[in-house]
């Protein structure tokens, strides 16, 4: 490796290439330039979705029942299963560390609701104060639902937006008395939802209230949860994970359902869903490997190349090399020297070029689904061991055939 | 390649003395080069046995093949068999490199050996800078590097006009003088009688085998030139 003399032998066989081994070089360098850009938009990509799911109460994980599709322990598939405020009490005080928000929500479809001469009817929901959080409304008016309205039975309403524009029409509704399914509420707060028009068009009402003034008892309809956050999305999904198995085990355990029955209780969780965006991610990012390694086993097909075409020319030299005492080894050594070192230094500048672009252009590109493309330090790493893996690659062959070369062929006057 | 063998050499028997200067003669085709190349290890015998210094020399892999030759052998070209790229000097020390002596030795040895042909200003120049007698002569110097027992010529003159063919024949003699071994392959008459002993080949045997009295090529140069 440190020899003066085989050192100066490749530069001499470079210097008398320089544009063979330009083109060479090239191939290696955008082979690696091609992977690594790859790798930091697949990186971009999942900073971007990453991004998409902060943005919403993404751990959101809820609860619904409906009816059991399977006969277990006695009783017969078709039971209809209802919660009730029990489940969601079992629920908080085993996980009262972890959680974050929670409410139950006791709501009915389709309650008319009127206001003067205007009317219209919406999705009327019973719940608690922290539902403003699971919903991630925000308060363009007044207030939302609190716990002296729950412990109070309150008649008062949070309104969406866009039932305010259809009622009031611009009006102050705050104070304002509306009634729904013909009992009057006050309105205290309208909220707006970045979930749009079709989240708007409901009213929140105190979980308590609704209960008692639709002959509900301590029903719910369903169960909505946050988790408190963790330090990365790993351990969040392992908690999250955790969390939902252990609440459809004590579902299921209350209602004698069936383990295996999948309709009876329902838990929708957000982070699995996120789950599925980042497994998606990774294959794109497999892919991305794939198409990259392919692009530099061109470049390592053309170094290989070039390296078998200066064996050939060098025949002679070779030849006369072995004649004066040079060991077949010595002769691998020197092909396969030439060849890591083309490599090599091709493929540090595609590196450097493309880490330069990164660093450059990346923080400029800010789309939906791609934010700061970038490469860490394991990728950059990986890659050099791959340039050094394919150029001894690259080198090997040439170098075998040169070891094989016979000094007297070789040396046979033209 | 076809897989047809030609038998070249039909039965060589015969032995070279430590100091001897022996030529060997034949047309072409008469089997002299392989005979050479068989004595220089780069190629191997069908038959037979060959020993060199004591040493019986058969099945040969690369690196034992290798060793030997830088050991034991040093070969002079007709077409010199330098590396162009290189300098004399670095040609010449080129077989102390393959025996892993250190830089500065080498550099060293390498320049006496240069100064011994009469090249040593010509150090620094590169092949095609060099006449081809001079070229020759570096190729001299690098056969001599690895102090071997045997050197083997090949046509050591055969692309060297009269006047440096004496030259290197000079040279050459020289060597000998000084007890090396040397094995001289030509098929010019004039050269052959500057050996002690020359072997005459024909379609792969010996047909004569005789000692001669030796012509100093120096007394050729001069002979020679009285002619013009």
């Amino acid at each position: 490796m440190f020899n003066v003399e085989r050192w100066q032998e490749i530069f001499e066989t470079i210097r008398k290439n320089k544009l063979r081994t330009f083109l060479t070089g090239l191939s290696v360098a955008s082979g690696i330039f091609i992977l690594v850009i790859l790798l930091a938009i697949g990186q971009g990509m999942q900073n971007g979705v990453a991004k998409e799911f902060e943005n919403d109460a993404a751990n959101r994980i809820s609860v619904w029942t409906g009816v059991t599709s399977e006969s277990y322990k006695g009783l017969n598939p078709g039971r209809r299963i209802q919660m009730d405020n029990r489940d969601y009490e079992t629920a908080e005080a085993k996980n009262i560390d972890k959680l974050e928000y929670r409410s139950g929500v006791y709501s009915i479809w389709g309650g008319l609701t009127t206001y003067n001469n205007e009317s219209g009817s919406y999705r009327i929901e019973g719940v608690r104060g922290d539902y403003q959080f699971l919903e991630n409304a925000s308060m363009v008016k007044g207030r939302f639902i609190n716990n002296s309205d729950l412990d109070g039975y309150e008649k008062v309403a949070v309104i969406g937006n866009r039932v305010y524009q259809d009622l009031f029409k611009q009006k102050n509704a705050i104070g304002e008395y509306i009634k729904i399914t013909g009992i009057q509420f006050k309105v205290v707060g309208v909220y707006t939802d970045p979930g749009g028009e079709r989240e708007e068009t409901r009213i929140f009402i105190p979980l308590t209230t609704s209960q008692r003034i639709y002959n509900a008892g301590n029903d719910l309809r369903s169960l909505v949860f946050t988790l408190k956050p963790e330090d990365n999305f790993e351990q969040a999904l392992e908690a999250s994970e955790a969390f939902s198995a252990q609440l459809e085990n004590d579902l299921k355990t209350r209602y004698s359902v069936s383990p295996t029955d999948e309709r009876a209780v329902n838990i929708n969780n957000s982070l699995e869903n996120a789950k599925r965006f980042y497994d998606l991610m990774n294959m794109i990012r497999w892919f991305f490997w794939g198409v990259g390694i392919c692009t530099i086993i061109a470049g390592v097909v053309g170094v290989s190349n070039i390296m078998l075409i200066i064996v050939k020319e060098r025949t002679k030299e070779i030849g006369i090399r072995k004649a004066i005492g040079a060991q077949p080894l010595s002769i691998i050594g020197m092909v396969l020297h030439e060849s890591i070192f083309v490599t090599a230094i091709a493929g540090f500048v595609g590196l450097v070029f493309s880490l330069a672009l990164l660093e450059f252009v990346g923080p400029l590109i800010e789309t939906d689904y791609i934010r700061n493309p970038s490469v860490d330090f394991g990728v950059a790493i990986t890659t050099v061991i791959i340039l050094i893996a394919a150029g001894t690659l690259a080198g090997f062959f040439p170098a075998r055939r040169a070891a094989k070369i016979k000094p007297i062929i070789a040396l046979r006057d033209e | 390649m076809g897989s047809n063998s030609l038998h070249v050499l039909k039965g060589i028997d015969f032995e070279v003395a430590e100091g001897e200067m022996v030529s060997i003669m034949g047309s072409s085709g008469s089997g002299k080069s392989t005979l050479l190349n068989i004595l220089g290890m780069l190629d191997e015998a069908d038959e037979g046995t060959y020993h060199l210094d004591g040493k019986p020399i058969k099945n040969l892999n690369e690196k034992i093949a290798a060793k030997y030759r830088n050991q034991f052998l040093g070969f002079i070209f007709q077409s010199f068999n330098l590396i162009n790229y290189k300098t004399a000097l670095d040609n010449v020390a080129m077989p102390l490199y393959y025996q892993g002596v250190n830089r500065k030795i080498r550099m060293e040895k390498a320049h006496h050996y240069l100064e011994k042909v009469g090249l040593a200003d010509w150090a620094t120049h590169l092949p095609n800078e060099l006449s081809g007698g001079q070229k020759q002569r570096v190729a001299i110097a690098r056969a001599l590097a690895s102090d071997p027992k045997v050197l083997l010529a090949d046509e050591p003159t055969g692309a060297l006009d009269t006047t440096t063919s004496y030259e290197v024949m000079e040279l050459i003699q020289g060597i000998n003088d000084e007890g090396k071994t040397i094995l001289c392959v030509t098929h010019e008459d004039d050269i052959a009688h500057m050996c002690k002993r020359i072997v005459n080949l024909k379609d792969g045997v010996i047909i004569d085998d005789s000692p001669v009295q030796q012509v100093r090529a120096k007394e050729a140069q001069k002979k020679a030139l009285h002619h013009v």
